[in-house]
Parts: C-alpha cells; sequence; structure tokens
C-alpha cells in the first residue's frame, strides 16, 4: 500500500464513490432533519422551518427524558445478557477446530438472512397465552397431573393457568436479546481469533488456572472488540421500536416508538427530529468513550 | 417481386417518406394531449387493503377500456406522509374524514367536477354524507364507505356488553382487554364516557381523559394496532375496541363473537374517495369515481366487503342480512350519539402529550 500522500489523485478517485454516496445519503439528510429539529409545526402537521429551541426544550421534559431513561436502561440489560451470553460463544467459535469454525459462525448469522419483522412476530408465536410456551408448560402439568393421580394424589396440581409472558417489559428484552446476539458475537469473535494464542500458553506455564487465565489475560486482550460489540449492541437496542411495539403491551413506549409516533399520528415532524438528535448526542458521547478506551487499552488487537 | 417492382432509388425515398411520416405521427401523439386526444387508458389507485369489490375493477375495465394499477395503503397516516412530499402519480385515493379534512387544509386534494359524475344523486341526502362539515357539497370527494370503532366482545366469556364502563371503570376484565393503538379513538373514547365532545380542544377535559386512561392501564392488556380482532379471535383478550368491519369479518370464522356500538355513543367514520392535486389522469378518476357510485357496483362492493355503503341507490340491492345486521348498519339512537374524529388543529398537541403520558404510566 501506498502512502496516500504520494498519490493523490488515486486517492481522491477511489474516495470519490464512498464520499459521494455518504455525502449524499447521510450528511445531507441527516442535515435536513437537524434544520427540522429547530422547526415548527403548522396546524395540519406541515412542517415550517423557523429558529427556535422549543422542540429540545420539550423534548428535555421530565416525561421523555424519563422514556429515555427508561430506554437506557433496557438497552443496558439487553447488552449485558448478550454479553454473558455471546462472549462464552465466541470463545467456543474461536477455540473451535476449523472446520468447524465456518459452521458454527454460519448458526450465528443465519437468523440475519430472515427479516427483523418475522423474527420478533414469532416471539408472538412462542410466548403469547395459547404460544408454544405455554402449550408445552401445559403438556407438562397436565402429565404431572396424570402421574400425580396414579400415585393416589388426585387434586393436587389445580387448572392450568398459562404464563402471562407477552406484552409486558420482559417480553421486548427476551426478543432483544434473541435480535442483538449476533451483533455481540461478531465483533467478539474477530478479536478472539486474532488473539495471539502463546500469550494464553505463557500463562498458563506459568501456573495461572484456566480461570485466572480468562480473567486477567483473554479478557483484557480481547477488550477492543468488547468494546465495539457493546458499543454496537447498546446503540442498537437503544433505538429499537418494532420489538417494544409488538410485544411490549401497554408498557412498550422506547424512545424509538416516540420518535416514531412524532412522524406519524402526530405529525409534529420537528419534534421527531430534535428527539433523533438527542439520541444522536447521546451516540456520539458513547462512541467518544469507547475512543477512549481504546487508545488506552495497549498491547490489545484493534478492530 | 416487390423489390423488382420499386426501383431502387425510388424505395429508399419511399422508405423516407415513411419515416417521415411515423415522425410526424409520433410527435403529434405527444403533443400535450388536452382537447387534441383522450387521457391514455390507465388509472393509478391508492386504496385500503380489502376495500374493493371482487368485480369493480373488472367491470369499469370492461365499461371504458382503462387498466387500473392498485396499489395499498394501511394507514391515514401513510397515505398523507406519501403525498405530503408531492403526489408520487396517483389519480384516485380513499382518505378518512379526518384526514381528508386535513388534506383540503392544504391543497392536496382537488375539486370535483360533478358534471363527469351523475351517479352523485345516488349518495344518501343525509347532510352527514351529502353535506358534511369538512366536505360541505362534496366538493373534494365523494363518500365511499362508512362505519363504526366499538367494541367486539366474546359473550360467552364477558356476559352481554353495551357500556364503555366495561372497559373504563370496571375491573371485571382485566387483563383481558385490547385498546386501539390510536391517540384520537382511545382519548375520544374516554372523553365520550366522561361526558365530553370527541373533539375536545379544552386541556381540561383532556387531562382528565387521561387520569382516566392511565387509572385502567393495568387492566388493559395491549394496544393493538390493527390486529384486536386477531387477538380477539385467539382468545387473548376478551374485550377489544376495533373497526365494525374487521369484527364482522371474524364473526364469520367465530360464532362466538358479538359487536356493540356503546350506548355513551361510538366513533363514526366515514371513507371519502377523492381525487389528489397533480393527478396524471383526472378524467379516468371521474369515471372511476362515478363507476364506483352506479348501484349495482357499489352493491356488489358492499356485498363484499361487509361495511356500510352511503349510497342510498345501492342499498336497495344490499343483503337483506347485511342490511339488519346492527354491527354494520348501527340502529339510529347509537348513531345520533356518535361522531366523527375531526382535526383539532393545534389542540392535536394536547392529545399528543396525554398520549405520551399515558403509554409511559
Amino acid at each position: 500500500m501506498q502512502d496516500w500522500r504520494k498519490n493523490k489523485l488515486a486517492f481522491a478517485i477511489l474516495m470519490a464513490p464512498a464520499s459521494f454516496w455518504l455525502i449524499l445519503f447521510f450528511t445531507i439528510p441527516l442535515a435536513i432533519v437537524w434544520v427540522y429539529s429547530f422547526g415548527g409545526r403548522g396546524p395540519e402537521g406541515q412542517t415550517l422551518i423557523q429558529f427556535s429551541f422549543d422542540n429540545y426544550r420539550r423534548s428535555l421534559e421530565w416525561i421523555h427524558l424519563g422514556i429515555i431513561w427508561k430506554s437506557i436502561v433496557i438497552a443496558t440489560i439487553t447488552t449485558a445478557a448478550c454479553l454473558v451470553l455471546g462472549f462464552p460463544l465466541a470463545l467456543a467459535i474461536a477455540f473451535a477446530p476449523s472446520r468447524l469454525k465456518n459452521v458454527l459462525l454460519l448458526l450465528v448469522i443465519l437468523p440475519f438472512w430472515t427479516n427483523l419483522l418475522i423474527r420478533t412476530y414469532s416471539w408472538i408465536a412462542v410466548l403469547r397465552e395459547k404460544g408454544f410456551l405455554n402449550f408445552g408448560l401445559e403438556w407438562l402439568w397436565n402429565e404431572t397431573d396424570w402421574v400425580l393421580t396414579l400415585l393416589g394424589m388426585p387434586d393436587v396440581l389445580g387448572d392450568f393457568q398459562p404464563l402471562r409472558l407477552l406484552y409486558n417489559l420482559p417480553a421486548v428484552v427476551i426478543a432483544l436479546i434473541h435480535v442483538q446476539l449476533p451483533f455481540m458475537v461478531l465483533p467478539l469473535y474477530a478479536t478472539l481469533e486474532k488473539l495471539d494464542k502463546s500469550f494464553l500458553e505463557a500463562s498458563l506455564d506459568l501456573g495461572a488456572s484456566q480461570w485466572r487465565t480468562l480473567l486477567s489475560v483473554t479478557v483484557p486482550l480481547a477488550m477492543p472488540g468488547i468494546a465495539s460489540g457493546v458499543l454496537l449492541t447498546f446503540i442498537l437496542s437503544l433505538g429499537s421500536f418494532l420489538a417494544p411495539d409488538l410485544l411490549g403491551g401497554t408498557e412498550g413506549l422506547m424512545i424509538g416508538n416516540l420518535i416514531a409516533h412524532q412522524f406519524g399520528p402526530s405529525r409534529d415532524w420537528a419534534f421527531g427530529s430534535a428527539l433523533s438528535f438527542l439520541i444522536m448526542y447521546t451516540t456520539f458521547i458513547v462512541l467518544w468513550v469507547r475512543s477512549a478506551i481504546a487508545s488506552r487499552s495497549e498491547g490489545g488487537v484493534g478492530i | 417481386m416487390i423489390r423488382t417492382l420499386i426501383r431502387p432509388s425510388s424505395r429508399r425515398s419511399l422508405l423516407k417518406g415513411l419515416g417521415a411520416a411515423g415522425a410526424a405521427g409520433v410527435a403529434i401523439s405527444i403533443l400535450p394531449s388536452k382537447g387534441f386526444a383522450a387521457e391514455e387508458k390507465k388509472l393509478n389507485i391508492y386504496n385500503w387493503d380489502t376495500y374493493i369489490g371482487k368485480t369493480t375493477l373488472d367491470t369499469f375495465k370492461q365499461k371504458t377500456g382503462i387498466e387500473v394499477q392498485y396499489d395499498l395503503y394501511a394507514s391515514n397516516e401513510e397515505l398523507f406522509a406519501k403525498l405530503k412530499a408531492g403526489n408520487p402519480g396517483y389519480d384516485v385515493i380513499v382518505p378518512t374524514d379526518y384526514t381528508l379534512a386535513d388534506m383540503i387544509a392544504v391543497n392536496m386534494v382537488q375539486a370535483l367536477d360533478h358534471s363527469k359524475i351523475p351517479n352523485i344523486m345516488n349518495i344518501d341526502p343525509d347532510s352527514k354524507f351529502s353535506n358534511p362539515v369538512y366536505n360541505p357539497g362534496l366538493k373534494y370527494g365523494l363518500p365511499y364507505m362508512w362505519g363504526t370503532v366499538g367494541l367486539g366482545y366474546r359473550p360467552s366469556k364477558t356476559g352481554p356488553i353495551d357500556s364503555l364502563a366495561a372497559i373504563f371503570d370496571s375491573d371485571k376484565y382485566s387483563g383481558r382487554i385490547a385498546l386501539l393503538d390510536d391517540q384520537r379513538s382511545v382519548l375520544g373514547y374516554a372523553l365520550k364516557f366522561l361526558g365530553y365532545t370527541l373533539n375536545s380542544t379544552n386541556p381540561d377535559e383532556v387531562t382528565k381523559a387521561r387520569d382516566l386512561l392511565i387509572k385502567q392501564k393495568k387492566h388493559i392488556k395491549t394496544l393493538a394496532g390493527d390486529n384486536g380482532q386477531d387477538l380477539l379471535l385467539a382468545g387473548e383478550v376478551d374485550i377489544t375496541m376495533e373497526y365494525n368491519g374487521d369484527i364482522v369479518q371474524i364473526m364469520h370464522e367465530d360464532k362466538d363473537i358479538a359487536y356493540v356500538v356503546p350506548k355513551e355513543g361510538g366513533i363514526v367514520w366515514i371513507d371519502n374517495i377523492a381525487i389528489p392535486t397533480g393527478a396524471p389522469h383526472p378524467d379516468n378518476a371521474h369515471a372511476f369515481i362515478n363507476h364506483v357510485n352506479d348501484p349495482e357496483v357499489n352493491a356488489e362492493l358492499t356485498n363484499t366487503i361487509q361495511y356500510a355503503t352511503p349510497n342510498a341507490a345501492a342499498r336497495k340491492l344490499v343483503n337483506a342480512d347485511d342490511l339488519k345486521n346492527p354491527a354494520i348498519y348501527p340502529p339510529a339512537e347509537l348513531l345520533s350519539k356518535s361522531e366523527s374524529i375531526a382535526p383539532v388543529g393545534d389542540a392535536l398537541r394536547l392529545y399528543d402529550e396525554a398520549w405520551t403520558a399515558f403509554k409511559a404510566a
């Protein structure tokens, strides 16, 4: 690879399509939304271009901050659960024999090929009162009741009451974990794969237990991957609106839903834009924190 | 043989002449067509799903030879948002009453030429249909279908229900209730239950409605956007607030479903067929609107989708069972207490905030 300074023209030509795409489809629309966030709303829902901080002031009202806080909490729980579930999975794939690696990776990526809406909808079929989970539990209940009756205790178990697993926050979190897990596993796997295994061997040779090696050697070395995975999962969960809308019932109001509502029934695009940018600023802060962590960790493999 | 009859040089000039004639013909045909030629025989319709008869489009094509391109949308907001940025080429749209009112205010629909719609005389002369407040004299659209938003329920589980108290003032059905995921409908119902008007712009009234909803929130299982009837059918809920047509459809599949317009009065909606500004084929659009209001075509449409028609002449040909079905044609005394959702202008902010507070509570 040449240093780009040596051939600026070639560099510019190669950069051009990507820059053009980025500017046309990212920067310009984002700028328009930014301008809207200072705008106002006409009586029939038109967006008026003006300059006022009303929308930002409104988005910092207690009730909206409460919704943002709730979204952050849900996103944090989802990210933590994905990390706990995803790290062992990534570790297993990274240390698997090479013929199995591709198969295992495929299994993680395969759900991506299914539409997000269908994946979220399928949780309704599993969790609802007449869904698969409750059918299974009911079957177990009835079988246990039958066995107990045979053993001479006929009325110990009453009627089966289906569990209320849907239309509440736990359902939303479950679906979000399911959807976000690949985003955690893949960056983690990428880092663990590039890990210099000799470090681990050295640690084991020097007398550390497997557990100690994991905590003191593997995890610090994999920190950039963990940071990437956590960042990706957190940001995506924060902005999700499909899972809370379909599965949350009356408890499912996250910031994504609120923003979507502004661009839909409320026809208050200016306020929706202001809320969106509030999330953007949060994201930028988190990104800045991430780069601070990355620059601090020396010896780790960056993504 | 032709080759020898026409000498080569004159063949060339013959071809040149034909080419020139062809070019002239093409040029003439792409000149602006007003007065020169009729619109091309195409029509772009943008309508709700399952909202047209089985033969409506075929009979239209037979009568006029016009090809129809038929697209679907799922909500008034989607329709409004699509057209707000400029008409992408639709000739016929079907907005609900309050959306049509908003569209009229921002010039998104064009005035109709009633001389091209002779079947307009078939519309029910009742002022609700023939001279609505938001569309006086039917200048910007004709009523298409109408219906109510009421309560669908399962009598075997809930017993008879006739009032909004079942969802707003009782814990008998706790956890078995679904409401519409629509702020105007739900807050509107709360307002009606408290004795106020559906379209209140009074902040105190809207606040009281909001507080009532927040108090009842723990008894409500979920807010269903458009699948309340599916939840009722599957046994996930026993009462749902839904559009009458959706409940009538599941009544076919399950006899243990009933529908009622609550005694406090329900919500009446009227969908209108209109022509958006910038439509490429306005004449064909007028012809289609006229076709839909032909008594036989309208009756076939109504009998297929089982909504109520505002076309008085067509009612004579509607299924007798449908006419007697209170889920489709509600009794007059309930109808008189029902209201339509009307735009509330800037007061929409009150409803937005009340709805957000309810959802976040």
